[in-house]
């Protein structure tokens, strides 16, 4: 039973993806020092995708379980794209209608509070 | 333990019962590890849509959004660092996810005393992280962050933040907890009949919680 159940691997693979988390985050505080724009937005992600990665592929021994059940798991994630995509389509809208009623417009005067001279 | 079959349950216990029978759909996954994995999966959802509403509010409002660069850097012998601190709960996390995976494989080797030094210092770790969420809410408290307001731009910006970071670091917390529970039975022997499957369990919750910030350091501190 023992050689079915369980994760075993030898331990530089750990030492090697721990000393790699540590190189890509500092590439991702890096991109801090940088300019914003679309090359940053970009390393941003790519820093984040990598680690994550890396995490659940060998950190979660992802990566070494049968295909069940890592595609239980990363199918149902999959739909959070189309969240994303739908969400940031509607709030372009959303942000323009509020520049059209709210942008340009000068803060009213405020109402004298009853009882206030 | 007797055998008992799904006729002779009756009322809640047939819920257990053929939850539990055994069908095997994720092979060579112990019974544990498949929950864990399930709730890790929906704990995603919950995260992605944080994050997901982070990105609507931040891009619909028509106020600046605070430069978090600035507002997390601190002061050090007169000069400001950017999300110095923030850079550094980074790095004590993925030092705890490393520690994480060493008594993962301590565990499956049965060496139980490393395997429980390290889940040790995997919480303390956590403890730091949450010592220094705690130091960086009160900086910002005092600064007069609110989750209706603050002294930079969007309102949005404080209620999104304690949101994020607070659910997260009630995870980290809760991690911690579970990790020296966890050690304690190791210790006392509870799992000795098993694989010690159940550090990998711990550990995957551990990752996650690594995970989630992942991603809250890319979208709410870099972006």
């Amino acid at each position: 039973m023992s050689s079915e159940v369980g994760q075993q691997h030898p331990l530089n693979l750990y030492f090697w993806i721990w000393g790699l988390l540590f190189v890509v985050s500092a590439g991702s505080y890096a991109t801090d020092y940088m300019d914003a724009g679309y090359l940053r937005w970009a390393l941003i992600l790519m820093f984040m995708f990598v680690k994550a990665g890396y995490i659940v592929a060998v950190f979660m021994h992802l990566k070494y379980e049968r295909l069940a059940l890592i595609y239980a798991l990363l199918l149902p994630p999959g739909v959070i794209g189309l969240l994303v995509a739908l969400m940031a389509w509607e709030s372009n809208y959303t942000w323009l209608t509020r520049i059209v009623f709210f942008g340009e417009v000068v803060e009213p005067e405020r109402l004298p509070l009853p009882g206030a001279h | 333990m007797a055998q008992v079959t799904a006729e002779e349950t009756t009322g809640l216990a047939t819920i257990a019962k053929d939850w539990s029978s055994d069908v095997t759909t994720f092979k060579g996954v112990p019974w544990g590890k498949a929950m864990m994995w399930i709730f890790l999966l929906s704990d995603t959802f919950i995260f992605s849509i944080f994050l997901t509403s982070y990105m609507t509010v931040r891009a619909t409002t028509a106020e600046a959004w605070p430069n978090a660069s600035e507002v997390f850097s601190l002061t050090v012998f007169g000069q400001a660092v950017p999300l110095l601190l923030i850079a550094i709960m980074t790095f004590d996390l993925i030092t705890s996810s490393g520690t994480m995976a060493l008594a993962v494989n301590y565990g499956y080797r049965r060496e139980k005393k490393k395997a429980i030094r390290f889940m040790y210092a995997t919480a303390f770790f956590g403890a730091v992280f949450v010592g220094m969420q705690m130091f960086e809410w009160t900086k910002l408290i005092m600064e007069g962050v609110r989750p209706w307001g603050n002294p930079w731009g969007a309102p949005q910006f404080g209620s999104t933040f304690f949101m994020i970071t607070g659910f997260h670091g009630l995870h980290v917390s809760a991690g911690v907890v579970y990790l020296i529970i966890i050690a304690g039975r190791i210790r006392k022997g509870r799992y000795d009949n098993t694989n010690f499957e159940i550090v990998e369990i711990t550990g995957l919750y551990w990752h996650f919680v690594d995970l989630v910030w992942v991603f809250i350091f890319a979208f709410f501190y870099l972006w």
